[in-house]
């Protein structure tokens, strides 16, 4: 190991400490099985929305956007764009609601609502699939982080982040780690924000340059700043495709929709997400410095594959050097480092919360127990899939989790609040084609990608950005097939929206 | 050691009905105002996200649209940034904020004017 990983090892070695720590304060707390599920719905809005925010930045938003936007230029702004958009969808259409529904995780609501076994089976297994989907590009980018900081094999970083996620997460469950996903919001938020403000005035001192020394590879200013992907009509449809995806995906999100649980009441939902809008909105502002910054001083970086992906972590180095510089790499590494801690936590306690109630609790163990086994599945899968499967790129895998959640728990979400008309036959036959299109299509393009045999033309791109057909096919199957059952609608289907739209103080139990 | 937070216990969805706060039934017409009530509720609710929503899909909606139709506007700069840049990556954020916080003033004022038809029942409303 070289003298040049020491502020990286440092970094880790501290943020490991402190998630420990907060999680170990937290586990002071937490006692019962409400308490591992729901931190015992006691969360206030503030400190919520911080843990919801600290869960939701991924190592995508850390690390991936500044190096999207070095590559491609603004159309890539669209995905953060995106990311934030959708707690404005869900805001408006599924924060109260959901949270009065009284249910714990997404198959819970669909039982409540539709009163069937078999949606909610078809609800289990599609949150371990897009909980999965979306750990293991974590480990992955972790394994790949860990080797840019402090050049440790690619193996090493699933293990680390797969043990430090397991330990505190069977350790305290949801109490203990709605402080430390709140605490490392503002760390990452601190760690991108103070590297981002002192590279600028770097920039300013070195009198504002806009060429610099920029590789032949990257993409001219002009077509750099337009905000459409590449090709005429296609780089349109995938633009739109994207926007869809992100905008409809997020309220299907196992990790997020479990925190609203956590929640008082419908109103305080409400509050929670609009908190999380302007925390996430305030952390989106910073990456495109960093895209801007890498165009000018490390345009080469641009040029390897998933070189980019570094260049939050290495610009300090070559912008600043010296102690300075060290000390900036440190932060940054920190950041990244908590990004992967983080998702991986609220996605873990998702996933172990639902196997809890649908797989393991179904057995003789005791509420804690179970969830302590479920969380060694929820981790232990994906985290044995990133060691020894293929790498297929932690932007491509998290866009594929968020197309399928878009294609399935949207139309599920929206129609069975807004809607009295569903039925159990129409969400199943709805979530079937959603998932299976959105699925089948991504993993059809994922393979021909492996295998060198990349098909060009629009067939290709239909497979690749599903959420554009998939979402609305699987919205008008939910309701073709609900109007066509119609005579199954449950018969408390009136009542139960009462009690999502009703404000508490009203409908009483 | 005293519990620093009050407890609740969760086992699950309830699966109880869950009456309007008002003794059902001394009038069957009762339930039949309750459920137009609640419909009327659901509409205003309903209108207020397509009013929030529609603002955002026309406004950030149509930027996609706008520079395929118009590829000279990557060109315009605005304060020595890019056009895009300052729409996608400063100005988008701002709006959404202040989209999220007019719905909820307004969702919650629905919902008061809710609860108060509801207590007031019958009567005329101030």
């Amino acid at each position: 190991m070289s003298a040049e990983a020491a502020p990286g090892v440092v970094a880790i070695v501290l943020v490991t400490v402190a998630t420990l720590g907060i999680g170990a304060y937290g586990l002071r707390l937490s006692r019962t099985t409400s308490d591992f599920l729901v931190a015992s719905r006691t969360v206030h809005p503030r400190l919520n929305a911080s843990a919801i925010g600290g869960e939701y930045l991924s190592a995508a938003s850390f690390l991936g956007v500044a190096g999207l936007l070095l590559v491609s230029g603004a159309d890539m702004l669209w995905y953060p764009i995106g990311w934030t958009a959708g707690f404005l969808v869900l805001l408006t259409l599924v924060a109260a609601p959901l949270r009065r529904s009284g249910a714990y995780t997404l198959p819970d609501f669909a039982e409540a609502r539709l009163g069937s076994r078999r949606v909610r089976g078809a609800c289990v297994l599609l949150v371990v699939v897009i909980g999965w989907l979306y750990l293991l590009p974590q480990f992955q980018g972790a394994g790949l982080t860990l080797a840019a900081a402090v050049g440790a094999p690619t193996w090493v970083g699933p293990l680390v982040v797969g043990s430090i996620v397991l330990v505190n997460v069977t350790a305290g469950g949801m109490r203990s780690i709605t402080f430390v996903q709140a605490f490392q919001y503002w760390l990452k938020l601190t760690a991108l924000l103070v590297p981002a403000a002192v590279l600028a005035v770097v920039w300013l001192g070195d009198g504002r340059p806009t060429g610099g020394p920029i590789a032949g590879d990257l993409p001219d200013l002009v077509s750099w700043s337009r905000p459409l992907a590449e090709g005429d009509g296609q780089g349109l449809y995938v633009t739109y495709s994207v926007i869809v995806a992100t905008f409809l995906g997020t309220m299907g999100l196992p990790h997020v929709v479990v925190r609203f649980y956590t929640n008082p009441d419908g109103r305080a939902a409400r509050r929670t997400t609009l908190t999380v809008l302007l925390l996430l909105s305030a952390f989106y502002l910073v990456p495109p410095v960093y895209g801007a910054l890498g165009r000018v001083y490390a345009g080469d970086l641009a040029r390897g594959g998933s070189g980019a992906d570094t260049v939050v972590l290495e610009l300090p180095r070559l912008m600043l050097g010296g102690t300075g510089g060290e000390l900036l790499t440190g932060l940054v590494v920190a950041g990244a480092f908590a990004a992967f801690l983080s998702t991986s936590s609220g996605l873990s306690v998702a996933v172990a919360g639902v196997l809890t109630q649908d797989v393991v609790g179904r057995g003789r163990l005791d509420g804690v127990r179970a969830f302590r086994l479920s969380a060694v599945v929820a981790v232990g899968v994906p985290c044995a899939t990133a060691l020894v499967g293929p790498d297929v790129g932690v932007a491509r895998t998290v866009g594929l989790a968020f197309a399928v959640a878009a294609s399935t728990f949207c139309p599920l979400l929206l129609l069975g609040i807004w809607w009295r008309g569903l039925t159990p036959a129409g969400a199943l036959a709805g979530l079937g084609v959603g998932g299976l299109g959105s699925f089948v299509s991504a993993v059809l393009a994922l393979g021909t990608d492996v295998g060198g045999r990349a098909a060009g033309g629009w067939v290709r791109l239909l497979l690749e950005q599903p959420a554009a057909w998939s979402v609305p096919l699987a919205l008008a199957t939910m309701v073709l097939v609900s109007r066509a059952t119609a005579d199954s609608v449950p018969a408390h289907a009136g009542r139960f929206l009462v009690r999502l739209h009703a404000p508490e103080a009203v409908v009483r139990p | 050691m005293s519990e620093p937070t009050p407890r609740v216990r969760v086992t699950g969805p309830p699966r109880r009905r869950t009456p309007l706060a008002r003794p059902a039934g001394s009038d069957p017409r009762d339930d039949d105002l309750d459920a137009l009530y609640v419909r009327a509720l659901l509409r205003d609710q309903l209108a207020l996200a397509a009013r929030t929503l529609g603002t955002l899909a026309l406004v950030l909606g149509a930027l996609p649209a706008l520079f395929w139709r118009w590829p000279g506007l990557a060109d315009h700069r605005l304060l020595g940034v890019p056009l895009a840049w300052l729409l996608l990556g400063v100005a988008a954020y701002p709006l959404l904020v202040l989209l999220g916080w007019r719905h909820v003033r307004r969702a919650e004022r629905a919902e008061d004017a809710f609860a108060d038809l509801c207590e007031g029942r019958g009567e005329p409303r101030p």
